[in-house]
């Protein structure tokens, strides 16, 4: 075991237990800031995973602006817990079938290994492949020398300029309707 | 390589959020939940790009700006049928009920 792999394992029981404690504290506050722990262990294995700028944006997003306004809405609405916090025997059960169906799920994927999963993807047809200009299609080995931005701005703005552009127009029309949502009076 | 321990770690989180929507009954953290599951996938995408260069990566970022997006308008949401039942309860949000 390498001391990679041990680093990987404490921020996964961390993501674990703090996942679970976010989904069984009766309160809302509790809950939020159990799950920002979660977010916290995930940029965590971002980084083990050579995914340096996404854990950035996870803690500057995710744990930052979106879990704040989670708490912001929590304090301004300011509810107690709601009375009888868990639902009753129906949910429980497709819950924990889904669940179920998941750790299964998890099991067979336990077949996968890198080498067979980059075998069975090169031998997809052509029109479910990714597109050969993003990535060369051989496994990803060392750093690159573009630097840990350079590797995804290159494609952001080329291959996926305009999916990027679309994301603008889409935070707009958020910001307009969370804008008139939240308005007193429709 | 830790794609197999990352995707195993992705399922549990998915499934822990997956149980917490199913679970609770408080709109906000039904929704915190659905952060959760989508905080899941994206540490599969994550793993998977470590495999197949950084456009996993880009699916992410489109993924965190999509939640941004639908945290804002969500919450609003839930604002204004706090506004109409006075709770943040599920069971009291039947509007649409017939």
């Amino acid at each position: 075991m390498t001391a990679v792999t041990i680093v990987f394992w404490i921020f996964a029981a961390w993501a674990v237990v703090s996942a679970l404690l976010c989904i069984t504290r009766e309160n809302p506050v509790a809950s939020a800031l159990w799950l920002v722990s979660t977010m916290f262990a995930l940029a965590g294995i971002f980084v083990l995973l050579n995914a340096e700028f996404i854990a950035a944006i996870q803690v500057l997003v995710y744990a930052g602006a979106v879990m704040v306004l989670f708490l912001f809405v929590i304090m301004l609405l300011n509810v107690d817990a709601v009375p009888t916090e868990w639902k009753r025997w129906p949910g429980w059960v497709l819950a924990v079938g889904v669940a179920g169906v998941l750790v299964a799920e998890l099991v067979t994927l336990r077949a996968y290994s890198p080498e067979r999963l980059a075998r069975e993807v090169s031998t997809m047809p052509d029109s479910l492949a990714i597109p050969a200009y993003v990535f060369p299609g051989t496994i990803a080995s060392g750093p690159d020398p573009r630097g840990v931005v350079g590797t995804l701005a290159e494609p952001l703005f080329q291959a996926y300029l305009i999916p990027f552009e679309i994301t603008s127009v889409l935070l707009l029309a958020a910001v307009i309707g969370a804008v008139v949502l939240a308005k007193k009076r429709l | 390589m830790l794609l197999g321990p990352s995707l195993a770690l992705s399922a549990v989180l998915f499934a822990l959020g997956m149980l917490g929507v199913l679970v609770r009954r408080n709109a906000i953290v039904v929704f915190m939940c659905v952060e959760l599951m989508l905080n899941a996938v994206n540490l599969a995408l994550v793993a998977l790009s470590q495999l197949h260069g950084p456009s996993g990566q880009l699916m992410v970022f489109f993924v965190m700006t999509v939640a941004a997006a639908e945290a804002a308008v969500g919450l609003a949401i839930i604002l204004a049928i706090f506004r109409h039942v006075q709770s943040v309860d599920l069971k009291q949000f039947n509007l649409l009920k017939g």
